[in-house]
């Protein structure tokens, strides 16, 4: 496998774990958020985090497209499916999302809705071809690397003058996210978690390039290293940040040079555009509103804005109580900080997005880091009536 | 299809509801299709059950229900994975096949020239394994109630007194030993299900076990455990292993072979070899002195040309599975939750 293997040579490792140990900075510490949930589930499946020194932490960030989707939305969806009637098409992982009351599209789907889960877009797109008596929702979701193909879809459909189809616009925007929380901690300093850097998302660089990370290093004085997601991706853009910390620079590099380029993939920037604009403010989970963060379908193909086509009511919505999804998102906790880990949410029983998600945070630790965590948190419960 | 076997039905006839009706087109669906396939005398002796000749030893019986979409698949069909699937839980018991009993849910449509291949190909499987098809039931449901052809099949063997095969007998010190490369029954089905095209077509490990495992009884009669990792994976197998055990496995990922067109698909796909089905390969533990004998015994064979020793029985983290990863740090195995996906970005 080219550019596979050789980024998960065992003798490459111990070489760079080496030299990242001899040049972390003993009298310092390291903390480094990885935004992206590839890079936590990288960092994890690997055991990554074995060979750094006890001073390089990685603070886990809110880089997962279906932990921050926000309650409210999905509450949207599932209403779209279940009052609406309409085919919901939608990725896998989405759709054991508890909602309101628990209640996730696979449960709306056991009473009845037409809920399927596609791959792709063009897989809703056939299935509306298909259905022409029925209308079909895609439920779009994700950062930068999954709205091209989404943009595509209604490019596609526009063209086909497809008269069934719609996309139901979540898709978020990586920079606003990064900044809102540098920005959190004047806006709450109980919210502050220290940064010494940024691994940045690489799937996301494939498409908007690494400039516009570079506002984090003028900005807020943040290195970057845009880092691929196989084990000496991770370790070689880690030694690189510790570089950048030791020697004082501020910089955005990019580890992930063999794909992403500074200006990243132009035709599917211009495609986007040509569909999707910047929305005000958007309700991320764990963030909450974070303005021009996400974006919303232009007037011009508002046909194919579900929407503008369903009247969606208003509703209160609910996460469920003490779960910790959004202190953890926000990098200010981690899974063994919430109550529930492993105790009621495990993968079978999620209550809340991280433990869903294929990319999320506390499905990262349970599935590969289960006894130490467990352990932890026993430890520290048997400490509490000492302190 | 041999030219005899054309005019046992006419050209693009389906499945009616008769054919389940129990009247003269049952009997001619069962003469013409399943009774010529699976022709042996067990079938012959034409009772509604059928008897054997007690056996020396103990018995094992299991059965299985297969099914999947689609039914033909590279390197298999259903009709075969009916018989290897049964046939190789018997195995894993220690047993030699004496025979199998086969139940067919059809659904109404179904085209008999698919129904007759799936039968030839499930009567030559039979036939291969030594483990005739001694008897059967047949049940045709509407149209849009199934999902073309299910499939049950419940394999009787003997196990020699001497065999004592189960977790009661796994201990830390010992062994795993993995017959072959992971994943590529279920990468072949995901691939053949989803239109993909990978460059290489990625073939399904559908096969018989049972001459393997007799020859590797034969040369180390107190194997502990056999086990054969099929849905849920090699990560299902060892966890059903360790759970509620007082040992947990340590694996070397490593040692653990997957082809490089299945690692591929899964790179793409986004998906952990360790979850993916097989349907010929097998998990042996036994003591860590019999390895090198096992592997030897193993290698005779096509299924196991490619064994290797992949891990170890060990005291502490009793109930977990725990792995080495290539790149020197650890991380639990765990269950798969739900369906595996493909990644979302």
């Amino acid at each position: 496998m080219k550019y596979v293997e050789e980024f998960r040579d065992p003798k490459l490792a111990e070489n760079l774990a080496a030299v990242i140990r001899a040049e972390a900075d003993s009298a310092r510490e390291y903390n480094f958020m990885e935004f992206c949930g590839g890079h936590t589930h990288a960092i994890f499946r690997y055991g990554v985090q074995d060979l750094m020194p006890d001073n390089v932490h990685f603070v886990h960030g809110p880089g997962c497209p279906v932990c921050i989707l926000p309650v409210r939305r999905l509450d949207d969806a599932i209403e779209l499916a279940d009052r609406h009637g309409v085919i919901l098409c939608s990725y896998g992982d989405m759709l054991r999302v508890p909602g309101t009351k628990r209640r996730s599209l696979m449960v709306a789907k056991s009473e009845g809705a037409d809920v399927r889960m596609v791959y792709s877009t063009l897989d809703a797109l056939k299935i509306a071809r298909e259905n022409p008596d029925k209308q079909v929702v895609f439920l779009g979701i994700g950062f930068e690397t999954t709205t091209p193909p989404s943009a595509l879809a209604i490019k596609q459909a526009s063209e086909e003058e497809l008269e069934n189809f719609t996309l139901f616009c979540n898709h978020v925007l990586t920079p606003a996210a990064i900044r809102h929380i540098l920005d959190a901690p004047e806006i709450d300093p109980e919210e502050a978690v220290r940064l010494d850097g940024f691994l940045g998302p690489s799937h996301v660089s494939t498409v908007i390039g690494s400039q516009p990370y570079e506002f984090l290093a003028d900005k807020y004085q943040k290195p970057v290293v845009i880092a691929g997601f196989e084990p000496l991706d991770v370790m070689q853009s880690v030694l690189m940040l510790i570089r950048q910390v030791n020697e004082g620079r501020v910089e955005v590099q990019n580890q992930y040079a063999r794909v992403v380029t500074r200006e990243g993939n132009e035709r599917a920037q211009d495609l986007v555009d040509e569909i999707f604009e910047i929305r005000p403010a958007f309700e991320w989970r764990g963030l909450g509103s974070v303005p021009e963060s996400a974006l919303s379908i232009r007037e011009k193909y508002a046909a194919f804005d579900a929407e503008k086509r369903f009247e969606i009511s208003e509703k209160v919505s609910r996460e469920v109580k003490s779960c910790e999804c959004p202190a953890i998102l926000r990098g200010v906790k981690k899974p063994k900080d919430c109550k529930l880990f492993g105790n009621v949410c495990t993968p079978e029983t999620p209550m809340g997005s991280c433990m869903v998600s294929s990319e999320g945070s506390c499905a990262a630790y349970w599935t590969y880091r289960r006894a130490e965590t467990l352990a932890e948190m026993a430890a520290e419960r048997d400490l509490e009536p000492a302190q | 299809m041999t030219p005899a076997s054309k005019a046992r039905f006419r050209k693009g006839e389906r499945v009616a509801m008769s054919h389940g009706g129990g009247g003269r087109a049952m009997a001619d669906l069962i003469r013409n299709i399943f009774a010529h396939h699976f022709a042996n005398p067990l079938l012959d002796q034409k009772h509604d059950a059928t008897l054997i000749a007690r056996p020396e030893g103990r018995i094992v019986i299991s059965t299985d229900g297969h099914v999947i979409s689609p039914l033909f698949f590279p390197g298999g069909d259903i009709g075969s994975l009916a018989v290897h699937g049964t046939l190789n839980d018997v195995a894993m018991g220690g047993g030699k096949p004496i025979a199998l009993s086969a139940g067919f849910i059809i659904e109404e449509g179904f085209p008999l020239d698919d129904l007759d291949r799936i039968a030839a190909s499930m009567g030559e499987a039979a036939r291969a394994a030594g483990m005739p098809i001694a008897t059967g039931d047949t049940k045709v449901v509407e149209r849009g109630k199934g999902d073309g052809v299910f499939i049950t099949t419940t394999g009787i063997g003997v196990v020699d007194d001497a065999v004592d095969i189960g977790p009661h007998r796994i201990k830390p010190g010992q062994a795993v030993v993995l017959s072959g490369p992971i994943g590529d029954h279920g990468v072949a089905i995901m691939a053949s299900r989803q239109n993909l095209e990978f460059g290489t077509q990625i073939t399904s490990d559908s096969a018989a076990l049972h001459h393997m495992v007799a020859d590797m009884l034969a040369a180390v009669p107190d194997i502990a455990l056999l086990r054969d990792p099929t849905r849920g994976g090699l990560s299902a197998t060892m966890n059903e292993l360790v759970d509620g055990a007082d040992f947990g496995l340590i694996m070397d990922e490593a040692a653990i072979p997957v082809r490089t067109e299945v690692a591929s698909a899964c790179e793409l796909l986004g998906l952990d070899p360790l979850h993916i089905a097989n349907e010929g390969k097998l998990v042996c533990i036994c003591d860590m002195d019999k390895v090198q004998t096992l592997l030897d015994v193993m290698a005779q064979h096509d299924e196991g040309r490619e064994a290797r020793c992949i891990g170890e029985v060990c005291a502490d983290q009793p109930g977990f599975v725990r792995m080495k990863t290539a790149i020197g740090g650890m991380r639990v195995v765990d269950w798969l939750s739900g369906e595996q996906l493909p990644r979302i970005c």
